[in-house]
């Protein structure tokens, strides 16, 4: 009876809170859904196993640039050289792989590194300079441009054959490691939401959320279950040949950075601090935070995220070329964060947004190829999306404030 | 009267040419509402920040607790327990009450964040001043009305046992019921133990919540008196003429 009660107020509260203007990752799953739907219902590959695998790695890249994208539009600010620093960082990676012959161990970490001083360097013109991070950013944007250019030379592309590195986009789990890895993520997630139930129970403060925590939970865990057993199925055209089944590495690739960065997004008092900056620097200011520090580090994770989206480029395309990471690469990146729900204003957004978006994208761009359309139709459908997203995301601005 | 908790003694200060503020003295007391009155540019604001540590005056004398002290910087007046509330409150609407008001000093178990132990403080401050207007204090702040988020500044400023909150115009942008509200939370701080200093150019909200009026008048206390000695009259002669028949009687 009781639990009836709560179970309404939570829904309730729930539904004030979206009336309220904080819709949050909503339109972003009604979209991926509805996409599916007829996607699916238009092409009869669209929801095969094999087309599935093949979206989560044509994501991949563009989704983990978006993911540290989030902690930049956090603050409001933007990076538009976050495509080029993959770029430039994936040029690092190669070069030191194939013609310095350093391990992947080094080389890695290294063009990390190098991700981080570039952000460490916009990030310092933006939060000491007070330049605008748009016209920073764009300067960055065709510096590293230039800079990619120079390390791999005109026209040319650098092969690399480094197995460790080749394998995050090209290899799988295999099918026992998959469902390992599907029951290790879940159990986690279920039992840190169990311990922080039990933390507030213990500390004596009432929870009317916990039901609807358990039916998000169940939905994403059977999701998760579909997907993992999705990937387990063979998709290989001729298996007796070679086998494609599993999880592809650069899920559990992305799986970590998600899980990394929301932590120190939710949990971490520099991940409050950045979410207090972007609602409001001056009280952030005079609260006591440093908040040029909080700048300059969240261009520098951005960039660092940059670094890794360029590992994936290189291990997707075996090489590096002048265009990796340019083109609509970032365009993507920006869109995917936006459509998933991070506002453009600062102060709001996840990085289980940018998964979200970058899924988005990546389905339009996915499906409408497999449909037929030129790039030119599928350009404009993704701009559409992006738009209705940020009107969405002005909208939802305006009714949160109105009182 | 009883001894006071903070007193400025003869605190200049000068910005370039400027003279603001000429020998002030001022007093505030343990369970006491001051009110501080004055005209524009009478030197109300930079009074403050020299509490508050934001200013620093060229010469005069801090006495806090019966020392001498000097307030160097905000977080000299933060450790002695001055708090500050500023007419634009400065909160984050993006986050929920409970994080902005334990912003840059949140309560850490390890590297993370003790969420619940932020919660139940939160809320023992904000039923120990008997706020009971808010839903929930994990709303966000921009869901909240301009008296609530008053109430979420002041509640701010006394979760750290602060022993003087200064508040800044607290009721400038309020309507009628939310400035009751608010002034009745600003008795309850008083009643709790607290030297409260309000600035206001209400004289209503002063002569409903005040106990002791202190007027500047172009830079100089024209007068610190208590409330019951005093009518409005004579309050807004203070503020206008630097004089009053009362004060003048009073102290010749």
């Amino acid at each position: 009876m009781s639990e009836q009660i709560t179970m309404e107020k939570s829904l309730r509260d729930w539904a004030s809170r979206v009336k309220a203007g904080q819709v949050g990752a909503l339109p972003a799953i009604l979209g991926l859904l509805v996409l599916c739907i007829v996607f699916g219902s238009l092409s009869s590959v669209f929801l095969t196993p094999g087309n599935f695998a093949n979206l989560l790695t044509q994501a991949a890249a563009v989704t983990v640039i978006a993911m540290g994208l989030v902690f930049v539009l956090l603050l409001g600010e933007i990076d538009l050289s976050a495509g080029y620093a993959a770029g430039v960082c994936g040029a690092i990676l190669v070069i030191m792989i194939t013609e310095m012959d350093y391990a992947w161990y080094i080389a890695l970490p290294a063009s990390i590194l190098a991700g981080v001083v570039l952000g460490a360097f916009i990030g310092y013109l933006v939060a000491q300079l007070r330049i605008p991070s748009f016209v920073v950013t764009l300067a960055t944007f065709l510096a590293f441009q230039g800079l990619l250019l120079l390390l791999v030379s005109e026209g040319g592309t650098i092969r690399i054959e480094d197995a460790t590195i080749l394998a995050v986009q090209n290899k799988n789990l295999s099918v026992s490691a998959s469902w390992i890895f599907f029951f290790l993520t879940a159990g986690a997630y279920v039992l840190s939401g169990l311990w922080k139930f039990a933390r507030r129970r213990k500390a004596g403060l009432v929870d009317n959320l916990f039901k609807f925590w358990l039916i998000k939970t169940a939905i994403l865990v059977s999701l998760g279950g579909l997907a993992t057993f999705a990937l387990t199925v063979e998709r290989s055209n001729n298996p007796d040949l070679v086998s494609l089944r599993g999880i592809p590495y650069v899920v559990p690739v992305i799986l970590v950075l998600l899980v990394g960065a929301t932590f120190v997004l939710s949990r971490t008092s520099f991940g409050l601090h950045l979410y207090a900056v972007g609602g409001n620097a001056e009280a952030a200011r005079r609260a006591g935070i440093n908040v040029k520090m909080v700048r300059i580090s969240a261009f520098m994770i951005c960039s660092g995220f940059a670094a890794v989206a360029g590992m994936i480029f290189v291990s997707r395309a075996n090489s590096i070329s002048p265009t990796t990471g340019g083109s609509s690469t970032l365009l993507y990146a920006v869109g995917a964060a936006v459509i998933g729900g991070t506002s453009l204003f600062g102060g709001k957004g996840k990085v289980s947004d940018a998964i979200l978006g970058g899924l988005v994208v990546a389905v339009i761009d996915n499906g409408m190829a497999l449909l037929g359309y030129p790039a030119g139709i599928k350009f404009m459908v993704t701009g559409g999306v992006l738009l209705i997203s940020a009107s969405i995301d002005a909208f939802s601005r305006r009714g949160s404030t109105a009182t | 009267m009883a001894t006071p908790i903070l007193s400025l003694r003869q605190v200049n200060k000068s910005f370039g040419p400027v003279h603001v503020l000429k020998d002030v003295n001022f007093d505030a007391y343990a369970g006491k509402v001051t009110a501080l009155v004055g005209d524009n540019g009478a030197g109300k604001s930079t009074l403050i920040k020299c509490i508050a540590g934001i200013y620093t005056p060229e010469t005069g004398e801090f006495i806090f607790e019966g020392n001498k002290v000097t307030i160097a910087g905000p977080r000299d007046a933060t450790a002695l327990g001055i708090e500050i509330v500023y007419q634009d409150l400065a909160l984050c609407d993006n986050l929920d009450i409970v994080h902005n008001m334990f912003l840059g000093r949140e309560e850490k178990s390890g590297i993370t964040l003790n969420e619940s132990h932020m919660e139940s403080l939160a809320k023992k401050t904000l039923d120990g001043l008997s706020v009971r207007t808010v839903k929930s204090i994990r709303q966000k702040v921009a869901s909240l009305s301009g008296g609530q988020r008053q109430t979420v500044a002041i509640a701010r400023a006394v979760l750290w046992n602060s022993k003087v909150v200064i508040l800044d115009e607290p009721t400038a942008a309020l309507g009628v019921a939310q400035t009751e509200q608010v002034l009745k939370l600003v008795r309850q701080l008083a009643d709790n133990g607290l030297a409260v200093i309000v600035i206001s150019h209400n004289l209503n909200d002063v002569f409903q919540v005040a106990d002791n009026i202190a007027a500047m008048y172009l830079g100089t206390m024209a007068a610190q008196v208590e409330k019951d000695s005093v009518s409005p009259s004579d309050v807004v002669k203070l503020i206008t003429t630097g004089k009053s028949d009362v004060t003048s009687g009073a102290k010749k």
